[in-house]
Parts: C-alpha cells; structure tokens; sequence
C-alpha cells in the first residue's frame, strides 16, 4: 500500500518576549491508507499543535505535508477535524447538525444527504435524527459529531482528545464504537491522546513524541495477531501490557 | 403495603406544597387589598389629606371619567412611543452590536466610547435632543432611544463574544468563512442573550418615553403626571401611575412570551 499522508520535516517556531521559541523540530512520518496512528508525547509537548498543523488551522514555521501526493496549504477539504468537546449545535436537530459540514461546504445535495442517511442508518442514529443533541447521552453524541466530520468524505480524520470528555465507562464504548466505524469506512485517522493505553487499543502504530522541541523519539508497530481486533478484547492480550511498558519507558514521565 | 405507605407520604408531600402556594397568594393579595382599603379609610376619617394623598375611590372614578381626560389617548401615545423607541433600540442595537463583533478593530475604537456613553445619565441629553429634534415625539422617541441603545449594544456584543470557542472551532475545521460563523453559529447561539436584552430594553425605554414626557410636556402618561402634579390633582397623578405599571408589567410580559415562542 502506498502513502496516503507524508508528514516532511514539519517545525514551528513561535514569537516569544523573550526570543523565539521552537516547539515542534523537523517532524516526519507517513501514512498508509486506513491505517490508525496514534501520538503520544509527555504533557505540554506539541501534539495537539502538530495535529492543528496539519488541520490547517495553525501555520507552520517549516516543512511539507502531503496527501495523496499533493502539497497541502491552510485548511483542506481532505481533511476531517474531531475535537475533544462534540460541538454539537443544541438548536438544531441530529439530522441538521450532521448536515452543518455539507451546508458550510455548500454541497448540500440530494447525493450527499443519500450518504448521510446511510450513515446514520448504518451506525443505529437514523431514528434518532429529529431529537436534539441534550436528549442524546455523551456516548451518543460523540457519534453524531463523527457522522457529521464523516459526511464531508475527508481523506484523512483527525482526533485530538476526542474521547477524554466522556467518564471512563462510555469512553471505552465509544472507543469501540469509533474504531469499528472507522475500519468499516476505511479510514485513515490520526489520533492524539495522553492515554496510553486508549492509544495502544486502536493504533496500528504509536508515533511517540519527545519534549520540546519536539521530534518524533520513536515509532511502535502494534499488531495483536488477532483475527477480528476490538480496542476492548485487545486490552486483555498479553501483549498489551508489554506494549504499555514499552510507551510508559520511553514517555519518560519521572525523567 | 409498602409503596402505599410511600405514595400516602408523596400525597401529603404534595398537598404541603399546594397549601403553600395558595398560602402565598393569598397573603399577596390580602396585602393589596388591605393597603387600598386602609388608604380608603383613613382618607374618609380625615386622618390622611386625600387632596395631596388622592384616594382609590377617587382613582376608581378618574378612570371611569376614562373620556373626559382624553386619558385613552395619553396611553396609547405613551405605547407607541415606547414600542417605537424600543424596537429601533433592538434593531440599530443589534445592528451596531455585529459591525462591532465584525470588526475587531473598530470595536477596539468604540470601546471607551460607549463605556462613557454607558456611564453618562442619558436624561441629562434631553435639553439637547429637545433643541435638535424639536419638543414633540420625535424627541421623545430618541430619548428612549439613547437610554436603551448602548444597554443593549454592550450586552449583545458581549454575548457574540463570548461565544463558545469550541463551536468556532469546530465551524472553522469546515472552513466557515465569517458570515457562516455569524449566521449559523453566533447569532443562534444567542437567542437567549437577546431576548434577556429585550426585556432589559422594555423597562429602560419606557423610562425614556416618561422622562422624555416630563420635559417635552405635550402628551401622554409622562404629561399627565407632570400636569396632574402642576395643577394639584393627585387623582389623575395616581391613576396615570397605576395605568403606566399595567402598561409595563403588560410589556414585560409581551417579551416573555415572544421568548418562549422564539425559544420553543
């Protein structure tokens, strides 16, 4: 499988007081596409900066990204943003807010509202489509806010945090939830998240970020020799815990 | 057995909380009645001067003589210059509060602008709209207009700004340009900041259109007030009280209801 997303020596610097400040130094990784990539770093380093990078909605200082061979600059139609909070607008139904992507985009269409009807069909919210959002419980609303970054057909989604809103138990659920809707459409996401294990229980590979400035210190193939993987049984293997060692070493947390 | 005891217990439960509320209202209203009636009585013994204190007898019969002041007509101009100025208040406040929001620089220049202009008592302007306007409606009508502009400037704008970041985000991941982040997202999100703003609004504009009334001294509730203390007939000063309250409770409530019917 070829590269879908080329990350190429990507670095920000910001304008401090004080004299410039690097935060991000010459980043590089690539993508294949449906894969799951999740980073992780130790708290404060760039992550969620590198993740709003490749969204286009911060400027970076240095380097290229690609997708699908083609350069990118500022916010792309490729690329599809899901932020920690849902964002889901209380005044209008589940139907209307999965729709807000396709209207902003103007391509609200007889063809596009076909496809958003299958997706919520296909993952259990087509009867949910009149409620409003504050009839919906959080686990729910995590999922409408995912159809609603879906029905733009990006190439690629981004998750910052996505999950860490919601209490533990509906957290795995929606992990669940999440990861077999995205394998089911194929897609290539980007996760970052500073739950070790969350990321270990979805990723195909865990790029693991240094402090600042931050490089990529190290990147983790994750394969659980399962037949059909599941974020929830994969935390049972053996290996998950020796996976969870390895990360937890190598953030360094008490260095 | 058991879950009736439970439902005795919600039973008595409920009906504490019923004799309450009737408790409640009934002291409120044996309150109004007993001031009326000790007004009633103690200007009938002599022993308050109904002439500067009037009399709600003498009310009563003010306002069944509703023709002979032309006290119909003081109220409906009083209404119409209230809902005027009001509505104008809402429109150009919301209007000047979306450039402001549209545009961080010039919202950057009026900001000590309309903190002064906010501080400054607007009745203080009534000599001076008098002048430019002329002594009619029009100036009584910029008077509530200047009362309740910059109120409701300040407070709209405030609810645009502070709208919730994630929302914006979350437009500008789609790439939103501005009038998309306007239409779908601020104004929608602030439903609830401009109907508080209204009711705000309704109270200050009539306290415009009174004062206004009080200098510009031609008509309305405001005149009559200012005449009927001029003249001595505390009968017609406290009937035109008593009328402008019901005008403004009624008001008040018009805004309550296009709230909940905007809000659903």
């Amino acid at each position: 499988m070829e590269d879908i997303l080329t990350i190429q020596k990507v670095t920000k610097t910001y304008q401090a007081k004080n004299g410039e400040l690097e935060a991000i130094r010459d980043v590089s990784f690539s993508v294949k596409k449906g894969e799951f990539i999740s980073i992780i770093g130790p708290s404060g380093c760039g992550k969620s900066t590198l993740l709003s990078i490749i969204a286009g909605l911060e400027e970076k200082t240095a380097g290229d990204i690609w997708i699908e061979e083609e350069p990118i600059q500022g916010i792309s139609e490729k690329i599809g943003y899901m932020l920690q909070k849902d964002s889901l607008l209380e005044w209008r139904t589940i139907y209307d807010n999965v729709l807000f992507g396709l209207e902003i985009r103007g391509k609200k269409n007889k063809k596009s509202k076909a496809y958003v009807d299958t997706l919520l069909k296909k993952y259990h919210l087509y009867e949910f489509k009149d409620k409003l959002p504050s009839q919906l419980s959080g686990g729910m609303r995590q999922r409408v806010a995912l159809i609603r970054t879906l029905a733009v057909k990006p190439k690629i989604l981004l998750l910052d945090e996505a999950f860490s809103a919601l209490d533990y138990q509906t957290r795995l659920m929606v992990t669940k939830d999440v990861y077999d809707i995205l394998k089911n459409e194929n897609m290539t996401t980007l996760m970052v998240t500073h739950d070790i294990s969350e990321a270990i229980s979805m990723a195909d590979k865990v790029v693991v970020l240094s402090n600042r400035p931050t490089t990529v210190k190290k990147i983790y193939d994750i394969d659980f020799e399962m037949e059909k993987r599941d974020p929830l049984n994969c935390r049972k293997s053996h290996k998950f815990s020796q996976y969870f060692d390895c990360l937890w070493k190598e953030l360094d947390v008490h260095g | 057995m058991d879950k009736k005891a439970i439902s005795k217990d919600r039973m008595i439960y409920l009906r504490k909380q019923k004799i309450n509320k009737i408790a409640i209202l009934t002291v409120q209203i044996l309150i109004v009645i007993g001031f009326i009636a000790l007004w009633e009585i103690l200007a009938n013994l002599g022993i308050i001067d109904s002439f500067i204190a009037s009399q709600p007898s003498r009310i009563v019969k003010t306002f069944m003589n509703l023709s002979e002041n032309d006290l119909l007509t003081h109220v409906g101009i009083t209404c119409f210059e209230t809902i005027i100025g009001f509505g104008l208040g809402a429109l150009l406040g919301v209007l000047i509060a979306i450039i402001l929001w549209w545009s961080n620089f010039l919202s950057k220049v009026a900001d000590p602008f309309l903190v002064v202009l906010n501080s400054l008592p607007k009745i203080a302007l009534g000599p001076v709209i008098i002048i430019w306007v002329g002594a009619g409606m029009g100036a009584i009508i910029v008077m509530a207009l200047a009362i309740s502009l910059i109120v409701t400037v300040l407070e709209i704008l405030n609810g645009f700004l502070n709208t919730d970041k994630e929302l914006l985000k979350m437009a500008k991941t789609f790439n939103a340009n501005k009038m998309q982040v306007l239409t779908k997202i601020v104004i929608p999100a602030n439903i609830s900041t401009f109907i508080n703003s209204l009711k705000v609004n309704i109270g200050l504009s009539l306290v415009g259109v009174i004062s206004g009334e009080f200098l510009v001294s031609k008509a309305g509730l405001g005149y009559l007030i200012v005449y009927g203390g001029q003249v001595f007939q505390l009968d017609l000063v406290m009937t035109s009280v008593i009328i402008l309250s019901i005008v403004a409770a009624i008001m008040y409530q018009g805004v309550v209801i296009l709230g909940k019917i905007v809000q659903k």
